[in-house]
This record gives structure tokens, sequence and C-alpha cells, in this order.
């Protein structure tokens, strides 16, 4: 087991190093020149020459690149040039609302949509599948942006019973961060959901047409027992795998529905960093979600490993 | 008898506090935008002087006529040549750390403006040369040439006087936590959730002060703006969407306040930034320009794009500012005029490009004039360009037209000398004519109102034939706010002061 980890530990590093080099490299393909931007409304010449040589905006690409990559290597990630504030900082800011956020909206696609799907799976062509199903449909379809005004509009204006938009630390009031938090996690949930109620169903029907649950079955062990503990243990793999997806998605920033609950994390921070071409923001918080999918993948990796002894073994 | 007493005294004491915190107030807006840098310095944005004008006094304000009224000064005098201008500070100022606001601070915060790398207000200061320290409460500002706009622009950031030891302390750090002398002093900012601010105890004009704190939210969906203010988490929103205009209307617990801006929504064309200036009819003929002109209709044009909540305009400044040239007033739509300029151009369908950025009311102003001008025979194409590439492309010459708005300076300098003055920074239709910059110059160095108002006709008569934008309309700053609030000053810059303000 220790030597699969590190073997897979080892291959991170230089897909880290070809993500650096393709994140910074795509950046410099963005069209527009960062420092007119920059520069605001009145985009004096003097400033943006100023902001041209803060930026290394003179220097050719590799220079360009060994200037933050040696910022990297010794842990800063940059200053964003239109808030002046350190980007490691408003990373530091950001990754708990976001973090929080994609914890509370996994939990709820997790109880939402495995007990839908083996539930699906179960009941095959009943009325709870067909009901399941349109569920599904329903959380695939509908965008985020629109059940989000239509929750606002809800349980904010109608009903007035949680917050609009906006973020309260837990640590200020728990409950007000939970009011806070509810529906911006329930929108992304929601989708998730869908997607890991389908997932789940075609790998519990998989399961369940397997020689060995029929063995089972034939032993005389218990239905549940068959369902719970030898059908969906073997099925959670490939809903792991995508669990840990949704998740690094989550963490990347879940941009319109942090638009829209005006939460404060990493989808605002990078669409504002993108849309104002505040380069070393876009490049932090890229290389920062890029490398916590990177790790996502290797705990996801190992949790295989875990379920399924035989990964560890090829 | 001694246990009656303090119970007595715990009542009055709970009664006391009880009636403190009633009147603790907090006042909540919601901002269209996140601000950028709060360092008057170096700051850029729009939406950032609204924090501004709660955070950080200065020399000179704007009153809702467009008059220049002192605010920091207590009273100023030119000097005979118009190259000096002396000013007289107010003598009970104070900084949020304490200091004292006086000559030489005024010095430090306009030569920190000057100097300071990355300064924005350099550009708005280049005629300063030096500051004189005349004595404790007066400064005296060197010019070197007359210049009309100062006043104008001290009533802007180039005016805003920050505390010279917090400045020195933080030094290129000042933006997160500004010391000013406003009705309010800075207490935290968390990037794109809010920034709250705290009343100043020794403000100079504290009776006008009413809230205890301010709180700004930047929530850039109009919608959800609006679903905050309905459901009570926001008293005040700016920039409400021209479509909620009804909404807000029908429900009596809030109110909705119009001003006109002092900006414009234009449409820039490429006369020459580049060789594709000469390659289009549009930007080669005058006639195929007047043409254009003649086949909108600006009052459709407001109804469509935004709703009918602007007023046409075909200048830089509005028909009721005071320098607004009444000797070229807007025309009216014209389409045989317009078809019979195009015949005698030899182009009856000369087709071009309008660039837009994907803000949906620049796509809406594109959508509208394609179809006006198609009436005419124009063939328009529409290339939606996000913003900071549009401005590129524009800086680099490489377009025909251009849907761009402007959010306007209380001078019309501001509005007119960067975008129509031979190379420069805002000139993106690369319009150069020396007769312009002969006159732009002259308006600047006189401060006689009906001089300067004569030479914008002047020059208003030769730029709107030329065409290098072709003025649209000017916007309504729409702001919807909870009844309960009163005192609010509708200014033509879009700023909410909010000394005066109060809740019913």
């Amino acid at each position: 087991m220790t030597t699969f980890i590190i073997r897979r530990i080892a291959t991170i590093i230089p897909t880290l190093i070809f993500v650096s080099l393709l994140i910074f490299g795509l950046q410099q393909l963005l069209p527009g020149d960062p420092a007119m931007i920059l520069a605001g409304e009145e985009r004096d010449p003097t400033v943006i020459a100023h902001l041209r040589e803060t930026m290394h905006l003179d220097q050719p690409f590799p220079v360009r690149y060994l200037y933050w990559l040696r910022g990297v290597l010794h842990g800063d990630l940059g200053e964003s040039l239109r808030l002046q504030q350190p980007v490691r900082g408003l990373i530091a800011d950001k990754l708990p609302v976001t973090l929080e956020l994609a914890c509370i909206a996994i939990v709820i696609a997790l109880v939402i949509g495995i007990p839908a799907g083996v539930v699906s799976a179960v009941k095959r062509g009943t009325a709870w599948d067909y009901g399941a199903n349109v569920v599904a449909l329903w959380g695939l379809s509908t965008p985020n942006f629109w059940l989000g005004i239509m929750l606002i509009l809800l349980f904010s204006v109608t009903l007035g019973w949680l917050p609009a938009s906006g973020y309260v630390s837990p640590f200020e009031d728990w409950r007000a961060n939970l009011a806070s938090m509810i529906m911006p996690a329930f929108v992304l949930g929601n989708a998730i959901a869908a997607v890991l109620m389908r997932h789940t169903r075609s790998a519990m029907l998989q399961v369940l047409s397997s020689d060995y649950v029929r063995t089972a079955r034939a032993k005389g062990v218990l239905e549940r027992d068959v369902v719970l503990k030898h059908a969906l243990r073997n099925a959670l793999i490939p809903i792991i795998t995508l669990g840990a997806l949704e998740f690094g998605t989550l963490l990347s920033g879940a941009v319109l529905t942090e638009q829209v609950f005006t939460i404060p994390g990493f989808g605002k921070l990078i669409v504002d960093a993108v849309f104002n071409r505040d380069y070393a923001v876009v490049q932090g918080v890229v290389l920062f979600t890029a490398t916590a999918y990177i790790v996502l993948n290797l705990v996801a990796d190992v949790a295989y490993a875990i379920v399924n002894p035989r990964i560890r073994v090829q | 008898m001694p246990n009656g007493f303090r119970r007595c005294a715990l009542i009055v004491v709970c009664a006391l506090l009880s009636v403190i915190n009633a009147h603790a107030q907090t006042l909540r807006i919601g901002l269209a935008e996140d601000p950028d840098v709060l360092d008057p310095t170096l700051a850029r944005s729009f939406v950032g002087r609204i924090v501004f004008a709660a955070l950080c006094d200065k020399l000179f304000d704007i009153d809702e006529k467009l008059n220049i009224v002192p605010q920091l000064a207590a009273s100023y005098e030119w000097s005979a040549d118009s190259k000096a201008l002396t000013i007289k500070l107010r003598p009970d100022v104070t900084f949020h750390d304490g200091e004292k606001l006086d000559a030489a601070a005024v010095k430090y915060s306009l030569e920190r403006h000057k100097t300071m790398a990355g300064s924005n207000r350099r550009g708005e200061l280049a005629p300063l040369a030096t500051v004189d320290v005349v004595d404790a409460a007066t400064v005296r500002l060197n010019l070197t040439a007359p210049f009309s706009p100062l006043l104008a622009q001290l009533a802007d950031r180039a005016g805003m006087i920050v505390s010279p030891k917090a400045a020195q302390a933080a030094g290129d750090k000042f933006g997160a936590k500004p010391v000013c002398a406003g009705p309010f002093k800075f207490v935290e900012r968390v990037a794109q959730d809010r920034i709250v601010l705290e009343r100043y105890a020794n403000y100079w004009n504290k009776g006008d002060v009413h809230f205890d704190r301010v709180v700004f939210l930047p929530i850039p969906d109009s919608t959800v703006r609006l679903a905050n203010l309905r459901s009570g988490q926001l008293d005040f929103i700016e920039r409400l969407g021209s479509s909620d205009v009804p909404q807000v209307k029908a429900d009596s617990r809030f109110r909705l306040t119009k001003i006109t801006e002092i900006g414009y929504q234009g449409i820039t064309i490429n006369l020459g930034k580049s060789d594709l200036a000469q390659k289009n009819p549009l930007g080669r003929d005058p006639r195929v320009r007047e043409a254009f002109e003649l086949a909108l209709d600006r009052d459709g044009i407001v109804q469509v794009a935004n709703d009918g909540e602007g007023d046409a305009g075909n200048q830089w400044v509005a028909p009721t500012n005071p320098f607004y040239a009444k000797t070229v007033p807007i025309p009216a739509r014209n389409l045989a005029r317009a078809k019979a300029l195009l015949q005698e151009a030899g182009v009856t369908n000369p087709s071009f490009t309008l660039m837009t950025p994907t803000t949906a009311d620049a796509q809406r102003i594109a959508q509208v004039v394609q179809a006006m001008a198609r009436e005419a025979g124009f063939d328009i194409k529409i290339q939606s360009t996000e913003f900071a590439t549009s401005l590129d492309l524009a800086d680099k010459g490489q377009f025909d037209a251009y849907v761009l708005a402007w959010s306007g300076r209380a001078d019309p300098d501001g509005n007119i000398f960067s975008f129509d003055g031979c190379k420069q920074p805002l000139n993106y239709a690369g319009y150069c004519k020396p007769e312009v910059d002969d006159i732009l110059n002259r308006s600047r160095t006189t401060r006689d109102v009906a001089e300067r108002t004569k030479l914008f006709g002047e020059l208003a008569a030769i730029v709107l034939k030329d065409r290098p934008i072709v003025y649209l309309y000017h916007r309504h700053w729409l702001w919807a706010y909870a009844s309960k609030i009163e005192g609010l000053r509708p200014i033509p810059d879009g700023l909410v002061r909010v000394t005066g303000v109060r809740f019913k």
C-alpha cells in the first residue's frame, strides 16, 4: 500500500510542472492588454507603463515564467494589482468559504443521489424508478442560476425565511452561516445529486446482475444485505471517482452560483480576475485549484485501493 | 433600601443601553461591482468613488446643479493670471487617526497624487507644478499654465486628502486600511463581500451624520440586488436595472430616484486610428457618417435599449448641462436625407462592423442601431467582444465602430479633452485636428463661464460634424431604497453622499 501511494505521489510532480506551464502559457494567450484594463477608465499612459513594468510584461515569456515560478517556489503567488492584496491571502480568505460550500453541497448530493440511485436500481421499472429518473432529469436540466433566483424569490423575498445573498462566517454566527449557505449548497448539490443518482443506478444494475450477487441470493443472504453489503460496496467505486471529480469542480469555483448568491468564494474571485486581467490572481487560483484537483484524484485512487484490494496488486 | 436602589439603577442602565442600541443604525448599500483598491491616489473605478464619498472628504465637491462647492476648503481665490489657486482650509478638521488636517497634509496628499508610482491622479493634476504651505490653514497651488478644470478635479479623487502619518507608514499598502477625513472611518474589507465603515466621532460636520455604520455590499446581479432590497437585507441599491423600475414604483415600501448622468453612451467611429479607417466608407466619408446619424432615432434607442430611462443627447454633455451647445441641437431622424447622402457619397448600402462589449445594455444599443440604420441602407454586422479584448482592439484601431460608454466628469473638459485631442489616451477614433486642439486648450485656460460656453459651442460645430463619436443618450442613475430613508441628494455624478441621509 505504501509503495502504491509513493508511486502515485511521484507522478504528481511532473504533472504539476506541466500544469504550471500550461496555466502561465494559456494566460498569455488571453486577448487584451492587462495593463490597459487595470489602468481604469482614464488609461493614463504613465500608469500603463508602470503596470507593464510591475507585471514584467516588458520581459519575454520565459523570463516572466521564471519570475512567477521563483515566487511560487518561495510560497509567494504574487499580488492582486486590482485589490493590492497578496494572492495567498485572497486564497486563504476564499478557500474556507468555497470549501464549506462544496462540503455542504456534496453532502446534499450524496444524501439525495446515492439512495435515489440504489432505490431506482432495486425497484427497476416501478413508479419509484420513474420518479427518481424524473427528479434526476429535473436536476440535470435546471440551470443553476435560474434555480438560484427562483429560490431567492421564494425563500427570501416572498417568505422572508432566508437571506437573499451574502456570507456570514460560522465563527461569527453559525446559524446565520447555515442560513446563508443552504440555498447555494442546495442549488449545487441538486445538480450533482442527479449525476450521482444516474451513475449509482447504472452501476448498481450492473452489479446486481453479476454472478456473485446471484450466488449470495442463492445462499439465502437477506436482500437488504445483498444490496447494501455486496452490491453497493462494489458499485461505489465509480461513484467515488465521480464524487471526487465533482468535489474538485466545486473547489475550482461554482461560478454562477457564487455570482447569484454573492458568495465570496473562488468562483467570484477567478471570474473577476479574468475580466480584469488580474494575472497574478488568475495564475495563483488556477494553480491552487489544479493542485487540489490532482491531490483529490490521488485521494480517490487511494480510496479505490482501500475499497478494492485488487487495484493495489495491479 | 440599598437593594431597591441597586435594582432601580440596574433598570435605568438597561433602559439606557436599550435606547443606545435602538439608535445604533446601519445603512446597508448594495453596489453593482466590487470596488478596486481604496487608495484615492491609485483608485481607478467608478464604484470605488461611491465608497470614497463616505470615507474621504475632498477639497471641493459638486452640488445638484454641478456647481463646485467647498468641502475641506473653507474658501479659495485665484491669482490674477489664473496660475495660482490659494485655498483656505477648514480649521477644525482631523483625520480618522486623530491627526490634524492642515496645509502640510494637503501639500503631502497632492504631491503623493503627483509622484507616487502608478498614480492615476498624475494626469488629472498635470498642470500643478508646486504646492506652497502659506500658513497652517492655507495652501497655494502653483500651475504651469491656467487650468480651469482644476476645481472640478479637486472635487474628485485628486482632491481627497489622506493622513500623511498613515500614508507614510503604510506606503503602497495604504488602500488596505485607508485613513482619510470623511464622515465614516474604515473598519474592514472582505474582498467581493463587504466594506464596513463606522461613524467618525470627530467629523467636522458630524451633525449631518445619522448612521453609526455604513456597509457596502457588492452584488453584481441587478435582480439579486433588488431581491436583497425587497427582502429587507439592504436599505439602498445603486444602478437598479431599468426593467425593474415599474416593480419598484408599484411597491409602496420603496422609493426611486432618477438622476441624469454626467457621462454618455455613444458610438466611436474609427476615423484615423489605423488604415482600417480609410478602407471603410464610414471612416472615409463624412457624408456616410452624417447619413448614419440621421438614420438613428435617439428617443427610440433610449426606449428600446434602456426602457426609456435616459435622456437623448448628441453631445458630450446632456442637453440640460449649462455647457451644452444649443447651436447644435439633436438632429431628428431623417431617412430620406440619409438615403440622399448615401447616394451622393456613391455608397447606397455601406457595410461596417459595430464592435460592442458583451454587457446587456451595449448589446441592446447595437441591435437597435443595426435595425434603424438598415432602413437607410446600412448593413451593420455586430461583433460582440469581451470588454478587455474590445478595448485592446479599439486601442489598436482594429474596428470600424465601437459602442462605448463614459461615466463622465463634472467639468465638460473631462468628457471631451482625452477623447478628441490629438494622440490623447482615450482618442480611439484617431481624430486629430489642430483647430480642435487649439479650442480645447483655450477652454482650459479661461475660467470665464461665458467664454468657455462660447468655446464649447465652436468645438461642437466642428466635432459634431466630423463625428469621431456619435453621442446617443445619457442614462439615468437609478437608485432604489427603502421608503424610511430621507435626505438623499441626487448629484449627477451618481455617487451617494451619506451625509444628511437618515431613517425617518
